[in-house]
């Protein structure tokens, strides 16, 4: 036997066990509730196979596009410094906590309809495009992953040392074969096979831009069964095929070498370089205009469209609004708490179970709690707590991804000096662990919080009319044509979920301890 | 009295062992090359790293399984011996009660400690506002405050200049040395021994000797001591 470390025990391990416990009910257990309903009769439709093939096809191509694009747009960045290159790269990282909805409305705003591409084609004869169709749905996913691809690639591009750009300059040696090929074969894949499974349980995209024969994706089929037809048979067949799709995605991200880090920092130092003329010059400098518009248009078109909508206002709105706020917060302490407790647990089961709700379809996690409560109160008395209950679980693997090196760290540096002084249990949270983790709590507080006031899921299935959030009202005004207002609903959403963010994120900033 | 009974320290490729006993009162100087295990070896008697084989003993009981706080010793690291989020005040209290819930009479008692380490008055800060001697200082105070019978030393003042390393030196000898009170400190510096130790144990090939008489040891070194000196 080898000597090793004594035995302490520093924080309760129960907390952590009852958190694993609750994720797994949440994921496999409401999957079983929904199949138990369903009578164990798994079906798949003609149309359910041909959701499965969609959804797959589009995730690839979307994480082609994305993961495509991005490494020009990376290499750009990595080594070109101009007025506005920061706030450029902090932009890069805006689409995570952007609303779905609001999104797909600045998008429409460029591509639909009326929106200014169709516009512009108009005026030399051309046109007019459609969004509508599984291109919008690729459109809307390569929207939101360009950014995090970029990120990614960002990153490894930087991580090579300053030292070798110089020793290859100095050798006249080609950068491109000798350092760049072989960090996008590392790092590029891990980037892939994340935008994959981001892709893979789209479902608000597909709601609005999608939908049909050709463009409807599994977690779309599953609220069509479950809204419309009350088929919990099907969706609870399409639910495991889910869970299957994302768990063997999941697989793939860790082959791929895991997912690599994007909510880093460090991305503001340029690499200095000794190669390149006008031409890549010029075309670095298109890249950047380029993604920077792709970007930076649909969230002008938000704004653009919303302002006058918030002259008008619709019914209601504050009142939704005061709702996503509340199921947010609720969301978001909920989360803070498990990822914390998991963590803190740490071991294999509860790495496992901080990671299950990404496999999970958060549309059967409310069918199944649906079921299971079905028979003590109606589903409309709850939606707004199951839906807090629901985002919580969703926003989990990245508050926990966020804590856990923090944790770790605090660990390392203080951990031994705490045992010696006995600090285990509250004690050692109290101060130690809480102390020296504030800025990711305050990051992983305002992420939670602006995904879930950003969310359309659940509440989508079972909110009654006086119950909608705020990005379900959007929704209901766009399938009643009230463009107008719901542009102006989605500026005062975009305005609350970044204000949450912001709020959280500065909360653990302010006065952090050295 | 500290008592090492056939203690053995197996890792991968290292292996340490000792048989020794440490008289109370005593000022002992770890010595030793680089990689050589003191650094372990207080790991394990303060409870860090629990041995292959063999007890650490104190006053005829036995530590071995025991978690670090519940021993009757203090530990100071080469880093890290403070809370940087937490004033001076806190990070003292946290040796009187994890909780942190002090009474009056506690807190005159770390407003006293903090005078005789000569830092009267500071209690209110962070160890960021201090200076790495005050920082020292600091951490000295919490161990005379917590007032166990073993201290083991791990170099916290490694990273001072050679005049406050002394001045540091001479504080631990002034304030924590005396009756009852035990010292281990690991030393890389023979002047450092020279200065303060009383007994000296070396470290290395596998082995912790026993301590000896350190005037003695010095002034004619074993030729273990003497590669390691460089003489």
């Amino acid at each position: 036997m080898a000597a090793g470390p004594v035995a302490v025990i520093r924080v309760a391990r129960w907390p952590g066990g009852l958190a694993a416990g609750l994720v797994l009910a949440l994921t496999l257990g409401t999957l079983a509730a929904v199949l138990w309903r369903a009578g164990f009769a798994l079906r798949l439709g003609p149309a359910d196979l041909s959701a499965i093939r969609f959804t797959i096809w589009q995730a690839l191509l979307s994480a082609a596009l994305s993961v495509g694009f991005a490494v020009p747009v990376a290499r750009a960045l990595a080594r070109r410094r101009f007025a506005g290159r920061g706030a450029l790269v902090t932009l890069l990282g805006a689409p995570f906590i952007l609303p779905v909805v609001v999104a797909v409305m600045g998008l429409l705003g460029v591509f639909g309809r009326g929106g200014v591409l169709n516009d512009a084609l108009g005026l030399v004869g051309l046109g007019p495009v459609s969004i509508y169709g599984w291109h919008g749905v690729v459109l809307a996913h390569v929207f939101f992953n360009l950014p995090l691809a970029t990120r990614l690639i960002l990153q490894g591009w930087q991580a090579i040392p300053a030292e070798r750009f110089r020793l290859a300059a100095s050798l006249g040696a080609p950068t491109g074969r000798l350092l760049e090929w072989p960090m996008l074969r590392a790092v590029a894949p891990g980037a892939f096979a994340v935008i994959f499974l981001i892709c893979l349980t789209s479902f608000a995209v597909a709601l609005i831009l999608g939908g049909g024969p050709r463009a409807t994706t599994v977690e779309l089929a599953i609220y069509q069964a479950v809204r419309f037809e009350f088929d919990l048979g099907r969706a609870a067949t399409l639910a495991a095929v889910q869970f299957g799709l994302c768990a063997a995605a999941a697989v793939a991200v860790r082959a791929a070498g895991g997912a690599p880090e994007a909510m880093g920092g460090g991305l503001d130092r340029v690499v200095e370089r000794h190669e390149g003329g006008g031409w890549s010059r010029a075309a670095d400098a298109a890249w950047i205009a380029l993604a920077a518009l792709f970007l930076l248009a649909p969230l002008a078109m938000v704004v653009a469209r919303g302002l006058p909508g918030l002259v008008e206002l619709p019914d209601g709105l504050w009142a939704a609004a005061g709702r996503s706020v509340a199921v947010a917060l609720g969301a978001t302490a909920l989360t803070l708490v498990l990822a914390l407790a998991l963590v803190l647990r740490g071991g294999v089961a509860a790495q496992l179970s901080s990671l299950l709700p990404l496999a999970a379809s958060s549309l059967v996690m409310g069918t199944g709690l649906f079921v299971v409560l079905y028979p003590f109160v109606a589903p409309r008395d709850v939606a707004l707590v199951v839906t807090a209950l629901v985002n919580a679980a969703m926003a989990l693997p990245f508050a926990a991804r966020v804590l856990a090196p923090a944790v770790a760290q605090a660990e390392a540096a203080h951990g031994r000096l705490a045992d010696s002084l006995g600090l285990h249990g509250w004690a050692r949270l109290r101060w130690l662990i809480l102390p020296r983790i504030r800025r990711p709590l305050g990051f992983a507080a305002g992420l939670t919080a602006a995904l879930s006031m950003g969310d359309l899921g659940v509440i989508a299935l079972f909110a009654g009319d006086g119950q909608a959030t705020l990005p379900l009202l959007m929704v209901r005004l766009m399938g009643a044509y009230r463009m107008e207002q719901a542009a102006g609903a989605a500026l005062v959403l975009l305005a609350l979920s970044l204000a949450l963010f912001w709020v959280f994120d500065r909360g653990g900033r302010v006065d952090a301890a050295a | 009295m500290l008592r090492l009974e056939g203690l053995e320290i197996r890792q991968d490729d290292f292996a340490l062992s000792a048989d020794w006993s440490l008289d109370d009162g005593a000022i002992c100087a770890v010595m030793g090359p680089s990689g050589g295990g003191k650094s372990t070896l207080l790991s394990v008697i303060a409870g860090f790293l629990a041995p292959t084989r063999g007890r650490v003993v104190w006053d005829g009981r036995d530590l071995t399984g025991l978690p670090p706080a519940v021993r009757p010793i203090s530990i100071l690291f080469q880093d890290n011996n403070l809370f940087p989020h937490l004033t001076v005040e806190r990070n003292l209290g946290l040796g009187l009660d994890p909780r942190l819930r002090l009474d009056a009479n506690q807190k005159a008692r770390i407003a006293e400690v903090l005078a005789r380490v000569g830092l009267a008055g500071l209690g209110d800060r962070k160890p960021g506002a201090l200076s790495g001697g005050q920082q020292s200082r600091a951490a000295l105070a919490r161990v005379l405050l917590m007032d166990r019978p073993l201290v083991l030393l791990d170099e916290p003042f490694a990273a001072l200049g050679p005049g406050l390393r002394a001045e540091m030196l001479d504080l631990a000898r002034e304030v924590l040395a005396g009756p009852g009170r035990t010292l281990l400190m690991v030393s890389h510096a023979p002047e450092d021994a020279a200065r303060i130790a009383d007994r000296i144990v070396l470290v290395g090939e596998g082995r912790a000797a026993p301590p000896g008489e350190a005037q003695a040891l010095l002034a004619d070194p074993p030729p273990a001591l003497r590669a390691y000196l460089g003489l």
